[in-house]
């Protein structure tokens, strides 16, 4: 044993404590965390504010009557809860995050530093216009950027996530059937089986009937399918069409859908989750799309924050574009900026109000900090290296996995589950590329492919790390095709092992609550 | 391109493994028409940091910041004291750069702070169950609707006068294209008044606002029971959280659903967004609630664990059944708004509650000592109207000229409605009393 001038062992003596348990429930950086309530006391506070001075209430007696009781923790307490907690947190920032139709790409820290100038960050949304037109210019320089980047003659600023653009062209396009006098005749939207939940669940948002459209052995529209969903047309109000769409395929025929619909009278609304496969290639406006809404939060970097906030901006043809919601921005003939903010004057024919304000600011300003950044030539080469990256990913797994669909893919690989020994499903595979320090891919869906496993790896990873990733997939993929049983209890090296589910929904808790003893006391 | 990690040696190798001579046979499946030939014309090529953070701060430098002098715009969003470590916790790669909990084994961090967003969501509101969060107050207050509608089986939704015309609007929306009909009573500043009244036995739900729109503070105690009397739902808006440590909360009033905008805790202006959706309701309403909710549960060893849950309610699995279509939501925003109430605690929070209704009473002392201004709001929280004897908009114009940001013009929010001489104004703990003197020397010129 190797011994310093202390006499301190300097070389790791051979013990073995794999199971140790530990007193604290600490093990070693992962440290232990109670709920704040558990730490807490309602008379504990974080801040220092100055004390009341005891004016007169002028609250008419409108008091609460019962305190909130709420636990407070001092800055030091508080600082440690949310750093421990984050400790058990994957992150984009500390490996590769494959989710498919997620596009978790890097995050640039030059967008949270710009949305944090006072300028940005410190407005009101309703402080007179004359002293935020750096703002409105913002605005407007961003919506230049989104049009000319889809080919679209207009753009919607305000919805304020992928879901909430959804609705927005889905609002126009009802407006504009109800402009036609149409609107009470024409209520079937067309959507694949292969969208996003979100689809049918806007267009019932909006009072429309949804209408499953096929896929076929490619993946794409099953075009029989849509022609004899076509045979009627007079009620039809569109269809709501993922392009490149969530098996990762571009819709060849998607020219002639958008002929299709528009010749049955309907409209063609485009999700725009996968722009980043198209992004600086190919504009949608050249497709045929009436509306389709951009996720800032994934196209353009904005961070996904464990589940939000996003932007979702969406973008009109010039058949939509008159009944597109306020508020807008536009510039008056003396170079200023202003806001259209009811239905009214140029607004007229506007649908209404989706939300209060102007939209997500704070994404709006990491938004354009990103596109400066990458300008039109790095944006056209941001999509050719996902397309490049999920196709080598495909490329290194195809022989171990089953590729759902031949050919190359666009910005994300999908695999069936065909290759796995019986017993062996799609969450077990996930589950134990935890254990090889990665976030799993997307499971199960799309719902047309059995046991889907969808890999977006994003221009943002390295050839390094995409061989890195692919060794530990390929090596699992082996073990789930000779039905190797240690995949069912995975995660083994995660802070928490496999969640029950079950029990979470049978008996729903869904807030903290004092435990008993406690609770008598206090009464 | 700092963004861009691979080399032209890593493209070329990875094209041969592949199989592909360059990028454009991935663009195959594209019509040739739309196939792009060179990059998209009119945009400029990428900048250095340098040269990007200089066009940011340009930009930037065009607006006045609500810090840099005495500020008393409020109408639904409000200028509040951030703490520090709140900024440096969402800043957090862990919980800035994480996506949706979709897997529970390694969100943990984020689904705790969910369960501890619900718990204290539910507790400010005096509601059973908070959600983990929607776009903003106003979506909320709109998903509050049709979810009344959905509970009652009716189709009849009724917005009270004073309810926030940006939150009337989205509502009204989001009904009429589901077939409902919505009735706006009379726009007027004690507009509560009017709800109890209203109410029939076609009625979803009733929607008041306590503090409203302009800052009137009630007790929408009679309005539940009216509202329950009919078999219809009490929806109780709010779009000034922190009103809640002092004013008497949607559950001690009898709502069935609490919607509300949770920027002011924890969450800067930002012009507008992104903000954070507060939506509470009675537990038997649960399964009719929109968005995402974290529950507890354990893991395979017996442990402690958080999972989202009930979500046979949501649109990934329920599709054109499902509840809302939300889904993406203010996680962010709502860790934000987690760790500045975990820094106030039930303490801290009603003691800025009063900091807050003082600054307001000092605002509204002052202001209408001023001969010819007359406060309007005859109960208020931390904001109120007041009527001036000349135009708002001039007012406001000539205030800004003497550096003071004096408020909204009410007929910005309401136009038509004959409100050209009423100006809404705030006050929290960051208005000061040589900002309020600052206010009143400069309308005393003007008027």
């Amino acid at each position: 044993m190797g011994m310093n001038t202390q006499g301190r062992p300097t070389a790791p003596a051979s013990a073995s404590g794999a199971t140790l348990e530990t007193v604290s429930g600490s093990r070693g950086l992962l440290q232990r965390e109670d709920l704040l309530f558990e730490i807490g006391t309602p008379e504990t506070t974080g801040v220092d504010l100055p004390k009341p001075k005891g004016t007169k209430s002028r609250l008419g007696g409108v008091k609460r009557k019962v305190d909130t009781g709420l636990a407070g923790l001092s800055e030091p307490q508080a600082v440690r809860h949310y750093m421990r907690l984050s400790q058990k947190n994957y992150a984009i920032d500390l490996g590769l995050f494959p989710l498919g139709s997620c596009t978790m790409k890097h995050n640039p820290r030059l967008n949270e530093k710009m949305a944090r100038l006072s300028g940005f960050a410190d407005i009101h949304p309703l402080q007179p216009q004359a002293t935020v037109q750096g703002a409105l210019e913002l605005i407007n320089e961003l919506a230049t950027w989104l049009k000319t980047l889809t080919g679209m003659p207009s753009v919607a600023m305000s919805p304020k996530a992928g879901a909430h653009g959804e609705l927005c062209g889905m609002l126009a396009i009802r407006q504009a059937l109800i402009a036609r006098g149409e609107g009470e005749t024409r209520k079937r939207v067309l959507v694949p089986e292969s969208a996003h939940g979100t689809n049918p669940a806007t267009a019932v948002q909006c009072g429309f009937i949804v209408d499953e459209i096929k896929a076929d052995k490619r993946g794409r529209v099953d075009m029989e399918d849509l022609k004899s969903k076509l045979a009627r047309t007079d009620d039809i109000a569109g269809i709501m069409l993922t392009n490149p769409n969530t098996c990762g395929l571009f819709e060849t025929d998607i020219k002639n859908i958008a002929d299709l619909i528009h010749k049955a009278g309907g409209y063609f609304y485009c999700d725009g989750a996968n722009f980043n496969a198209i992004v600086g290639r190919v504009r949608p406006g050249d497709l045929g799309v009436d509306a389709m809404h951009i996720n800032l939060h994934k196209t353009f970097s904005t961070p996904h924050g464990g589940g939000g906030p996003g932007s979702g901006p969406t973008v009109f043809s010039e058949a939509l574009a008159p009944y597109a919601p306020v508020p807008f921005v536009t510039k008056d003939e003396d170079g200023l900026y202003r806001l259209v903010e009811h239905v009214d004057g140029e607004a007229s024919e506007s649908f209404g109000r989706m939300v209060a304000f102007h939209g997500q600011m704070g994404m709006f300003v990491r938004a354009l900090t990103y596109m400066l950044s990458h300008g039109a030539d790095g944006l056209k080469q941001v999509a050719e290296d996902a397309v490049l990256n999920a196709n080598y990913v495909q490329a290194r797994l195809k022989h171990v996995m089953t590729p759902a669909f031949d050919g190359f893919c666009m910005h994300e690989a999908l695999f069936s589950d065909a290759f796995t020994a019986d017993g062996i499903e799609t969450i077990d595979i996930a589950k134990a590329l935890i254990d090889e320090g990665y976030h799993p891919m997307t499971m199960y869906f799309p719902l047309v492919v059995h046991g889907a496993m969808l890999i977006e790896p994003t221009e943002t990873e390295s050839k390094a790390e995409l061989d890195r990733f692919c060794d530990a997939l390929e090596s699992i993929a082996r073990r789930a095709a000779q039905g190797d049983e240690t995949l069912k209890g995975a995660p083994y090296l995660a802070p928490a092992k496999r969640l029950d589910e079950t029990r979470a929904a049978r008996k729903p808790v869904l807030k903290w609550t004092a435990p008993e003893p406690e609770r008598v006391a206090a009464e | 391109m700092r963004y861009l990690p691979l080399t032209p040696e890593d493209r070329a190798s990875m094209l041969a493994t592949i199989g592909a001579k360059s990028a454009d046979d991935f663009y195959t499946d594209v019509p040739k028409a739309a196939r792009l030939k060179a990059k998209i014309a009119g945009l400029p090529d990428h900048q250095g940091e340098l040269a990007v953070e200089r066009h940011m701060t340009k930009l930037a430098a065009k607006n006045r910041s609500a810090s840099s002098g005495p500020f008393f715009v409020g109408a639904g969003a409000y200028k509040h004291h951030v703490p520090a470590t709140v900024d440096m916790i969402i800043q957090r790669s862990e919980f800035l750069t994480t996506y949706t909990p979709y897997q529970p084994e390694i969100a943990q961090g984020t689904l705790q702070t969910l369960f501890e967003f619900q718990t204290q969501v539910a507790a400010l509101t005096a509601m059973d169950v908070a959600n983990a969060s929607m776009y903003d107050g106003s979506t909320s207050c709109a998903e509050a609707a049709v979810m009344a509608a959905r509970v009652t089986k009716r189709k009849k939704v009724i917005l009270s006068g004073g309810l926030h015309p940006h939150y009337a609007a989205a509502t009204r929306l989001l009904c009429e294209a589901q077939g409902l009909t919505v009735v706006q009573l009379l726009v007027a500043i004690d507009g509560e008044g009017e709800l109890a009244k209203s109410v029939d036995g076609e009625t979803a739900c009733v929607i008041g606002q306590s503090p409203n729109v302009f800052g009137t503070v009630t007790d929408l105690s009679g309005v539940a029971k009216s509202a329950h009397d009919k078999g219809a739902l009490l929806v109780s808006v709010f779009t000034e959280a922190v009103s809640l440590g002092l004013v008497t909360p949607p559950g001690e009033m009898g709502a069935d659903i609490a919607a509300g905008e949770g920027q002011s805790i924890g969450n800067g202006l930002n012009f507008g967004g992104p903000y954070v959706g507060l939506f509470a309701c009675k537990e038997k309403l649960v399964r009719q609630m929109p968005g995402r909710l974290c529950g507890e549960t354990v893991d395979a060893d017996g442990n402690r664990g958080f999972v989202l849950t009930l979500s046979t309610r949501e649109q990934h699995i329920r599709r054109d059944k499902a509840t809302s279509n939300i889904c993406t939501n203010s996680g962010l925003c709502a860790l934000a708004f987690t760790s500045h109430m975990t820094l106030l605690g039930g303490k801290g929070l009603k003691q800025l509650a009063e900091l807050n209704h003082e600054a307001a009473c000092e605002l509204a002392d002052t202001l209408g000592a001023l001969k010819g201004v007359e406060v309007l709001t005859p109960r208020f929280f931390n904001e109120f109207a007041i009527r001036t004897p000349v135009d708002a908009e001039a007012v406001l114009a000539m205030l800004d000229e003497a550096g003071v940001v004096g408020g909204v013009r009410a007929s910005r929010l309401f136009p038509g409605d004959h409100m050209g001489d009423v100006i809404l104004v705030a006050a929290t703990e960051c208005t000061t009393t040589e900002d309020i003197a600052a206010y009143a020397a400069a309308l005393k010129e003007i008027i």
